[in-house]
Order: C-alpha cells, then structure tokens, then sequence
C-alpha cells in the first residue's frame, strides 16, 4: 500500500513538472476562436509607446463585449512588424513609419493615431526655441554648451532613450541624427530606459535635453519650440511641427471578425475620442 | 514506514535534480544563445571594443565591463572597511543586548527592495553628488563636471546594499573564534585593540574574506538600482564622477526592444558576466583554501 502511495506522490509531482513547463505555450492556443456572438481573444503586440493606447482602446472594447479577450505585449516597433508578420500576434503595433524592407512583408497598415515627440528642457532653462539642426548637433555632440545655441554658459546634459527605443528611432530619424553611419547620438549622453525616466531626469537635472511622446509632455518639464514651431496637436497634424511620428497597427490578410471589430471600434468617434485624450485623433 | 521513507527519498532526489538541472539548463540557454555573436564578431573585438552602439551593429562591451568593474570596485571601497568595523564592534564592542538590535538594523537592509536603494540614490545621492560633491572636486580640477549620475552614486548605493552580507558572515566568523585566542592574547599582556587587530581578525579572516566575496558577487548581479543612478553611459570613465553603464543593467534596459542579433549580443554579454561570477566564486573557493580551509559553520 505505501509502495503504490510512493509511486502515486512521484507521479502527481512528475505531472505538476510537466504542467509547469507546458504554461509558456498557452497562449498561442487560444488565439482566433471565434464564435457567433464576438468572442474571442486579440493579441497585440509591438511597440511601447502604442502600448498604453491599446490598453485604453482594449479596456473600453472589452467593457462594451465581455466575451472579448485583449492581451496588449510590448516589445517594440520591430517586433510588432515581426509578430504580425509570423501571426505571432493579431495586431502588431508600430510606433514609426513603416520600413521599406518591412513594406515588402506585405502586412495592412492603419495609422490609428499620430504622436509628436517633444524636446524637453529643464524648467530652468532659458531656452525657447531650437531649430532642428540645432538639436541634430547636440545630440551628435557636436555643441556641447548652450551658449552656443543662445542659452547661458553651462555644459548641456543630454538625456536620450536606450537602444532600440520607438521613440529613440524616431527621434533620430526625423532629427538626422540617424546619419550616414547610423545611429549618430554622442557617447555623452546619459541614457534612461522609459519615458517617464527621462522626463524625471531632465526634470531634475539642471542643464539637461530629452525628448518624451507630446502625450507625457507636463508641467515638470519644458517643452521647447521646434524651428520656432510650438509642439501641439494641431501643429502637427498639419506637418508644421517636424518631429512627429504615425502610431501604426500592422495585420497580416484577412482578419478574424473579431479583430475586424476591434479596427472599427478604433476607427469609430467613440475610439477615435480615446485617442484624442492623450494623442492625436486621425478623424 | 519504510517505503514512506523511499518516497520521500526519491521526492528529495527530484527536487535536487530539479535544481541542478535549472544550473545547466540556464548555462546552456545562454551559451547557445549567445555564442553565434561571439564567433561572428570575435571575442577579442567584443571584449575589448570601446564602443557598444547595437543599432549600428558594434558590440563593444570594454566599457559596460569597466562600469560595471569600477561600481563593484567603489562599492567594495566603500563597503569592506564600514562593514568590518562595524562587525568588529557588534561582536567585541558593544553591549550584548544593544549589539542584538544593532545586528537586525542592519539585517533589515537586506530585505529593502534593490528598485527602493535605487529610488532613494535618484532623489538623494544623485542631486546631492551634484549640489555637494562636485563643488568640492572643482576646488581642485576646475574642469570637473557631472550631472550626478555617476560611478560614485553606484558605489554609494552598492555599498549599502552589501553592508548587511559583510556584517553579518563577518560578524559570525568573530564571534566564532575560540575565547581562548582571545584569552590567552589579553593574559599575554595584549590590550583589547591589539587582541582584536592581531588575534582575532587574522583568526577570523576567511569568513571575512567570503563575505567580501558573496559581497561583490551581489554587487556585480545588481542591476535595478544600478540603471536608475548611474546614467546608463556606454563609455569608459575617466573619474568616479562619470556615468557609465553596467553589463547587467544594460541587458535589462535593452532586452525588451532588441532585434534577434542585438538580442544575441546581450545573451554573448550574459555569458562574459556569467564567466566573472563564476571566476569569482572559484577565487572564492581558492582563498579558503589556501587559508586553511577554516569556514564559520
């Protein structure tokens, strides 16, 4: 009797091994069920800077059908490209302009909101105004003091993204700091992993430069003029501020009617009202 | 009863293969990951290239080893004298009863969490470095400048968070020495002060020389307050007041957004940190020896 006790305690924590190692696969499981009433679950995956829009967007859509699932992932622009082309995720959120090396993947494109990227100075700073060569030269390290930019005598502190950033790639991509020879962002620079990192950094750093997404832009830190251009939603829906970026949704041929569903809802006033609350509305 | 008894056997036989397999498993993860960017690029050029720029496909990692080198060196800087003498105080100063609430003061900085080290060096050390520390540098190299992440405010942090390891091993190995060292010591002739430094260190020192060492082990592997206060700058430190990034913190601030190759770099940079840990435990294992094998259990 103890012998087959034995045996049946072995067995039961064999099992629990296996089902310890089986967890990581079940997701991909459940992905695209789909039954007469909406149902089902969405994965979107990609960029963090689109991450907090898909978790507004997902949340309400979720509220309005509860059989819904949404699991919003980061990872970045290019892996949203790379999941939505392997059918990894529904959706792959990106949060630049499509690549052309990427365009040839064949996947639909929806440019489901616009994002501005703000140059932000410490609010001590006498700063206004920077034109955008300016900016590409601080960031190359080429200007080192705000003096030579019209500010006082001090060393400029330059605060940018980690690689591989979104923002990063868009910021130096539009500023032309993204040269001949890549990424060109001075070796100086002090490097915070997350936007709200940046902005408590140059919030608190005197002398310092970054940039954050127009939606984090607050008080604590000082939005600057670009080419004597204010950051503001309407300005950059009309192109006159240049460091913006599109926030794109990525999916690859026909989709489930579910996931249909959801591009509608986001397309609709309704979801087009939850973009505007912290981006850009693109209807 | 017996067969009771086998069971529970084979369970305690599963559950260390378990772990054991989790060491290999691990090693094995790393290494296929990341050995195809060390072939590819060279180990050479990837340890000793200055400059680490994934997106332009240079992986460097000199300088994130010096960063995270010269942290772990402050720290340690910082660090041994503090936490020896306040294990020399705890276990041959002070009262019993105050050196009893002393001890779990400082065993309770062991369970702060490294994001909460690393929250209070971003509001205090590193504005502080800036306001306090650097006017005094200046006095002396005009030049100087710092934006107050810097290897100091690493160092500082580091310091603390190996302070409860280095007290408490250390304070264990002094406690441990036989009261006859100490007795026959003081009836030589010997005052306390020179009891302590001749006798009872010397007697004590290969638990304090792996207290240090499990210390920098710690200090090495920290990773969350170490991306929050030392700037995260992939370049070579000239003075303990530049930025610098660390290997460990820079995997973890890169890995969420890396491409497959950039990926790879980080798991080839989680080998070198890996190499180091075990290097230094094998130093670890080494010193004891050499010291005669004498552990404090």
């Amino acid at each position: 009797m103890k012998k087959i006790f034995s045996i049946g305690l072995i067995l039961v924590f064999g099992l629990f091994l296996l089902v310890g190692c089986g967890g990581g696969e079940e997701p991909a499981e459940t992905n695209g069920q789909e039954e007469e009433t909406l149902s089902g679950t969405i994965v979107i995956a990609g960029s963090t800077s689109v991450q907090p829009l898909s978790e507004e967007l997902a949340a309400v859509f979720m509220d309005q059908y509860p059989d819904v699932t949404i699991e919003v992932q980061g990872g970045g622009s290019s892996v949203g490209v790379k999941s939505a082309a392997d059918g990894i995720a529904d959706i792959g959120a990106a949060s630049r302009e499509i690549k052309d090396s990427e365009k040839s993947l064949g996947l639909d494109e929806y440019v489901i909101a616009k994002d501005g990227i703000a140059v932000v100075v410490n609010p001590d700073s006498n700063i206004e105004d920077l034109t955008m060569e300016q900016i590409q030269k601080i960031y190359t390290g080429e200007i080192t003091n705000w003096s030579a930019v019209g500010g006082s005598d001090a060393n400029i502190v330059v605060v940018t993204r980690e690689e591989g950033s979104g923002t990063r790639g868009a910021f130096i991509e539009i500023t032309g700091v993204d040269g001949a020879d890549g990424d060109m962002t001075t070796e100086n620079a002090l490097v915070q992993p997350s936007t709200g990192a940046v902005k408590q950094t140059v919030a608190t750093t005197p002398d310092s430069i970054g940039y954050i997404s127009l939606g984090a832009l607050d008080d604590t830190v000082k939005g600057i003029k670009v080419e004597g251009v204010d950051v503001s939603v309407d300005n950059i829906l009309d192109n006159s501020y240049k460091i913006s970026r599109p926030f794109n949704y990525l999916t690859n041929g026909a989709v489930p009617e579910v996931v249909q569903a959801f591009l509608d809802f986001i397309f609709s006033v309704e979801g087009q009202e939850i973009v505007a609350q912290e981006f850009i509305s693109v209807i | 009863m017996k067969a009771f008894e086998k069971a529970i056997e084979k369970l305690l036989l599963i559950c260390a293969i378990t772990a054991t397999l989790s060491v290999v498993i691990i090693t094995l993860f790393i290494f296929k990951e990341g050995v195809s960017v060390l072939k590819d690029y060279g180990i050479v050029n990837f340890i000793f290239g200055s400059k680490w720029s994934p997106t332009n496909g240079q992986y460097g990692i000199l300088p994130l080893i010096a960063g995270s080198l010269s942290v772990t060196l402050g720290a340690l800087v910082i660090g041994i004298p503090t936490g020896l003498a306040c294990a020399i105080f705890l276990s041959e100063v002070a009262h019993k009863r105050s050196a009893k609430v002393l001890k779990s003061a400082v065993e309770l900085l062991a369970g702060i969490p490294s994001v909460v080290y690393g929250f209070f060096g971003l509001a205090v050390l590193v504005p502080g470095i800036r306001q306090y520390i650097l006017p005094m540098v200046q006095l002396i190299n005009k030049d100087a400048t710092t934006s107050g992440f810097s290897i100091l405010a690493g160092a500082i942090i580091l310091a603390i968070m190996i302070l409860p390891t280095i007290v408490s091993i250390s304070e264990n190995a002094i406690s441990s020495v036989p009261i006859e060292y100490k007795e026959a010591s003081l009836a030589l002739g010997a005052n306390h002060q020179e009891t302590i430094t001749r006798v009872i260190v010397p007697a004590a020192k290969s638990g304090i020389i792996s207290s240090i060492i499990l210390g920098m082990g710690r200090a090495i592997g920290e990773t969350m307050a170490v991306i929050l206060i030392t700037g995260n700058m992939p370049k070579v430190p000239g003075s303990a007041l530049d930025s610098v990034a660390t290997l460990t913190g820079t995997i973890a601030m890169e890995m969420g957004y890396a491409t497959p190759e950039h990926q790879k770099a980080l798991f080839a940079v989680g080998i070198v940190l890996f190499i180091m840990i075990v290097l230094l435990n094998i130093a670890a294992n080494f010193t004891l020896h050499k010291l005669g094998g004498q552990t404090n259990d």
